[in-house]
């Protein structure tokens, strides 16, 4: 299943709201997304720690947090625990639709610093970034976001998100916006509008609005468009399965994925003791290993649990990390609904 | 006395009617019921939502943003010029299609039938996802035509307003040609041949007598494919590649953006309104009483 069907899922979390799944006592309902993302998880995290613990956990795929309103807006019980983007799960923290995590239970004392909130508790980094098709550019594809908006220097077809988050950012970086002024920039509408002005300008070439990870990893697989946004992770699931698919760490927009859980949860206290378990450097070294997502866990690196050669592929490596930009779920928090609405407006018009 | 008689019998009929008619009635409550509950109910609350902003007073923010913003004005009519080209394309193919069926031997209809009805039986998104693997930049249909040399560029045929229209196309001709191929079958094979033996050509003995009388089944597909095309979401969520956006897209968009369901309801609403006028005008404009009578 894909995150792509989103509205599909939307649908269903709507019809969820009549429908009850029993819940038992040690067992708990996790959702993520799909695809490879969620096979990494499930293999070297959801089943183990489940294993470890003697529970039983059941695995789903959910559209987002938008879900996560829905059920508890609707008072349904669909799941216990979620996987999310750092900047979705403060939008639904702000909602008060999550439950507050306990970090007495949950230990993050080795978390690399700002991996986690009062309401998600980090538990993979991954990447924002532009990925250009090889058979096309060969080497010297879209290095840098002023090239992936630069439409005489690299002429082709490109796709972009159909939802706002992290793709404002990469217009104010092509305009030469720099760095640390990113988000400085976009608070204010006047900002948000400059960024998508620059949207505008290419916007005769994007092909695509892609709405999934699975959907932009086809894209580069089937060569339907020369570049794309896209998740760091996919693209070298992608290559590994033949792709012709590179990207540069210069374009790499840093986030973190974490778990959160939904208001009023059926069985919360388990699955804090169960979140807290996922959190073992162990899990995020065996995850790794499936999609090039990065520990939020120090430990992993501290304990050798990972190969350097395969350490070197993360995004969080120290040597792709400096060249990254790092999203900002602050101002996610507080701008989302405003620079969705203008997003899609943007995109309509 | 036979005056009397016919008045006794008068009334018996008069009472027996009355009689039938309640037990019609009464046959038909089940479906009243299902229809109140499951329609007239929920439409009314949908109504009444798009009337409660976010902060869950009344208010006619739902209704202002949508005259506010220019996406959905363009939204509605990308909305109706895809289901109206849809459903003039399903026409343009399904009758000639469903007038071939309708002349074949009963044998050789059904088989034609199961070639109609096995894509109708097949999982949309099957066909959907079918339609991109095929017409995609380096799909079937454009590789053939490069190693053809019939092409030296590869033709975009989805991510747009034509692989949209192709898929649901595809997917809503059975709801057309069902419809009218029943019609046409019902239609007496004599009157042609009256036709014809009072002079008339083929084509005009078509024209003046065939076509009038399978009127009443192909506006029945005409408007059983219009108003589901007014819904559709996954087929042009696929194809179009996001640039489609019809207003089942948006509604679901906009319960994630606003997390209100009035934001969404208030779409509905309009959407119900417009499509009722537009048919409403249809009906003036070819009486929707030719749907009845034959």
């Amino acid at each position: 299943m894909m995150k792509g069907l989103r509205s599909v899922g939307l649908i269903a979390a709507a019809g969820l709201a009549f429908s009850s799944t029993t819940a038992f006592a040690d067992e708990l309902r996790i959702v993520s997304w799909g695809g490879a993302y969620q096979k990494g998880q499930s293999i070297g995290i959801f089943q183990p720690a489940a294993k470890a613990m003697g529970i039983t956990v059941k695995e789903d795929t959910y559209g987002g947090i938008s879900d996560v309103k829905l059920m508890v807006k609707s008072g349904a019980d669909k799941f216990d625990i979620f996987s999310s983007g750092a900047g979705s799960c403060a939008s639904g923290a702000a909602e008060g639709v999550l439950e507050k995590l306990d970090y007495s239970i949950i230990d993050v004392s080795d978390h690399l610093p700002g991996m986690y909130s009062d309401y998600c508790a980090g538990a993979d980094i991954f990447s924002v970034v532009a990925a250009w098709n090889t058979e096309t550019y060969g080497d010297n594809g879209p290095r840098t976001w002023a090239d992936f908006y630069d439409v005489e220097k690299f002429p082709g077809t490109r796709a972009m998100r159909n939802k706002v988050d992290a793709q404002l950012e990469t217009a104010l970086l092509a305009d030469g916006v720099p760095m640390d002024q990113i988000y400085e920039v976009l608070n204010s509408e006047a900002g948000i509008e400059r960024a998508l002005d620059k949207i505008r300008t290419i916007k005769p070439h994007i092909a695509v609005w892609w709405s999934s990870g699975a959907q932009h990893a086809q894209l580069m697989k089937d060569g339907e468009v020369d570049m794309t946004t896209g998740w760091n992770g996919r693209f070298d699931v992608a290559k590994d399965d033949g792709a012709k698919v590179a990207y540069d760490w210069r374009t790499g927009i840093m986030d973190w994925e974490g778990y959160g859980i939904p208001k009023g949860a059926k069985n919360k206290d388990l699955a804090m003791k169960y979140i807290a378990e996922m959190m073992k450097p162990e899990y995020m070294a065996e995850f790794a290993k499936y999609i090039t997502y990065g520990p939020t866990n120090g430990k992993v690196y501290e304990l050798g649990l990972m190969e350097e050669s395969r350490a070197k592929m993360m995004p969080s490596h120290p040597d792709n990390a400096k060249h990254q930009l790092t999203l900002s779920t602050e101002w996610y928090s507080k701008w989302r609904t405003i620079a969705a609405e203008m997003y899609t407006e943007m995109m309509t018009e | 006395m036979s005056l009397t008689t016919n008045n006794i019998n008068q009334n018996e009929l008069r009472k027996l009617a009355a009689r039938e008619g309640y037990t019609f009635f009464g046959l038909t409550v089940p479906y009243l019921i299902m229809v109140t509950a499951l329609i007239a109910i929920p439409v009314g609350w949908l109504f009444y939502l798009s009337f409660i902003g976010r902060d869950g007073t009344f208010s006619f923010e739902n209704y202002e943003r949508m005259w506010k913003s220019k996406a959905y004005i363009k939204i509605f009519i990308t909305t109706f010029k895809i289901s109206i080209l849809t459903t003039i394309i399903c026409a343009a193919i399904g009758y000639p299609l469903a007038y071939f069926m309708s002349q074949l031997s009963r044998r050789w209809a059904n088989i034609c039938m199961i070639g109609v009805l096995i894509p109708f039986w097949t999982s949309l998104l099957v066909r959907t996802y079918a339609w991109l693997v095929l017409l995609q930049k380096k799909g079937l249909l454009n590789n053939i035509a490069i190693d053809m040399g019939l092409i030296s560029e590869p033709i975009k045929f989805v991510h747009n307003t034509t692989g949209t229209l192709i898929g649901m196309v595809h997917i809503m001709l059975p709801f057309l040609i069902l419809p009218l191929y029943a019609n046409m079958r019902a239609i007496d094979k004599d009157c042609m041949k009256a036709a014809s033996s009072l002079g008339a050509a083929p084509s005009r003995a078509f024209w003046t007598v065939f076509l009038p009388l399978s009127l009443p089944g192909l506006l029945a597909g005409l408007l059983i494919v219009f108003v589901l095309c007014l819904g559709f979401y996954v087929t042009p969520a696929i194809l179009g590649g996001g640039k489609v956006i019809m207003a089942a897209m948006k509604i679901s968009s906009n319960i994630e953006l606003y997390f209100s369901w009035g934001a969404a309801s208030a779409l509905g609403v309009v959407l119900l309104v417009v499509t009722g006028i537009i048919l409403f005008i249809a009906s003036k404009l070819v009486s929707i009483d030719q749907l009845g009578s034959r």
